[in-house]
């Protein structure tokens, strides 16, 4: 069966690159299921959880936004964000959910405001996904 | 000739400069391994954007981004990257007889860095912007620089935005470079350049494919173009930091190594005139007793 090579990588590091049978990603306009052999598509991804299926076992990762490029055999995905969701710390999430959201609520620049709205979307991403999957 | 309490006077202020240098050897290595570690892992990231931008554009048919549009160049700007501090070998002199050798009359400059903003100064050459950019440099700050080079570009400020910064290539070698940024589409050239170093084996590059685009060309292109550009400036601003430790702690460690062997230099001569001198001293006293004696 054909499998397609997923590489998702952030400016820290190289977060996953291994060959899987499907993936969904949570696109701009709803969830996007890509299997094998898709057609060549550039696309923009929100904040959210990718499904990542491999061997019939469905992993889960929390991801930010960023940009998609998918061919037929590939999956690249760069994104400020992406952390496996085995590998979330609950409370480190909420730590930094609590800590983007006390300075959000001073009154900050531009420039500030959005790190800070980046920062809150990233551990609410975390949280949400964690929560979801075990409860 | 220098008596020995000259020479021991030397040894004593040779050796704190070496305590000083070595100090600050240790330093250096402590910051070089955080920022050549910050430096690789942004590879990847910065070498696979190079392949998707590629391939937007060239999958994007007829659509052009203002980022994208050719003039010709009568103004160039020039963002030079730099240190803040000296004390770093020869990587300043490199590099701004790199950014020397691209100028022209009509050239406007850009400074991340107090160095290159002394050097612009002392040049007396027109300087638009002063940046300044922390040991560990942030998105944010790379944002603003790279936002400012936008805005220069698009309101006909200059027509075309070149790089100078420094290429860390590893702990003795740093490269300094001149990449053009702006418009995008020299994009090819800049990414054989990279492609070179850390991108993985495995991937191809994308081939003249034709891509669909969801959201649209325009809407898609007009956020990864800013967000790539961005990125490309924090990614030299990286490549900047690691060089400038490294280059930091190359230059200490000779210098410790060199105040070391003066050290022992000095040392040697010390032992041999303090010798001399007793031996003067038993000679007169000898001399002094043979004549009373007699």
């Amino acid at each position: 069966m054909a499998t397609l090579k997923l590489e998702i990588v952030t400016p820290e590091a190289r977060i996953y690159s291994e060959e899987v049978d499907m993936v969904t990603l949570p696109g701009l306009e709803g969830e996007m299921g890509i299997f094998p052999m898709h057609i060549p598509l550039m696309t923009q991804i929100t904040h959210g959880e990718i499904v990542v299926r491999k061997g019939g076992q469905d992993h889960f990762l929390a991801v930010g936004e960023g940009f998609v490029e998918i061919t037929g055999e590939r999956v690249a995905i760069l994104t400020d964000m992406a952390i496996r969701a085995d590998h979330i710390d609950e409370a480190r999430a909420e730590e930094a959910r609590k800590q983007a959201e006390a300075r959000l609520a001073q009154k900050l620049g531009d420039e500030e405001t959005a790190v800070a709205q980046a920062a809150l979307m990233h551990s609410l991403t975390q949280l949400g996904l964690k929560r979801r999957h075990h409860r | 000739m220098p008596s020995t309490r000259d020479i021991r006077r030397r040894i004593k202020s040779v050796k704190n400069t070496a305590q000083i240098t070595k100090a600050m050897q240790m330093v250096a290595s402590a910051k070089m391994r955080k920022a050549q570690q910050a430096a690789l892992a942004g590879r990847p990231y910065a070498s696979l954007m190079n392949e998707v931008l590629a391939a937007a554009t060239a999958g994007a048919g007829e659509f052009q981004h203002p980022l994208t549009e050719k003039r010709e160049v009568k103004k160039r700007a020039l963002i030079i990257i730099s240190t803040d501090k000296g004390l770093c070998g020869a990587l300043n002199t490199n590099l701004l007889r790199e950014a020397a050798k691209a100028h022209s009359p009509t050239t406007v400059y850009v400074v991340a860095g107090r160095k290159a903003a002394q050097w612009v100064a002392r040049l007396k050459r027109e300087l638009v912007a002063e940046f300044s950019y922390k040991d560990a440099p942030e998105f944010a700050e790379a944002r603003a620089i790279s936002k400012f080079a936008q805005e220069l570009f698009l309101s006909g400020q200059a027509d075309a935005v070149d790089v100078v910064f420094t290429n860390y290539v590893n702990t003795l070698t740093q490269k300094a470079e001149l990449r053009s940024l702006l418009p995008l589409g020299r994009l090819q050239k800049l990414e054989a350049d990279i492609r070179g170093n850390g991108a993985s084996d495995d991937i191809q590059p994308g081939s003249a494919r034709e891509y669909s685009f969801e959201p649209a060309a325009p809407q898609l292109l007009g956020n990864l173009l800013p967000h790539y550009l961005n990125y490309q400036v924090y990614q030299m601003l990286l490549e900047a930091k690691a060089s400038e430790h490294s280059a930091r702690m190359v230059a200490m460690k000779s210098a410790t190594d060199n105040a070391k062997q003066l050290i022992k230099d000095l040392t040697l001569e010390y032992n041999k005139l303090r010798q001399a001198n007793i031996t003067k001293e038993l000679l007169e006293i000898t001399s002094a007793a043979m004549a009373m004696g007699n």
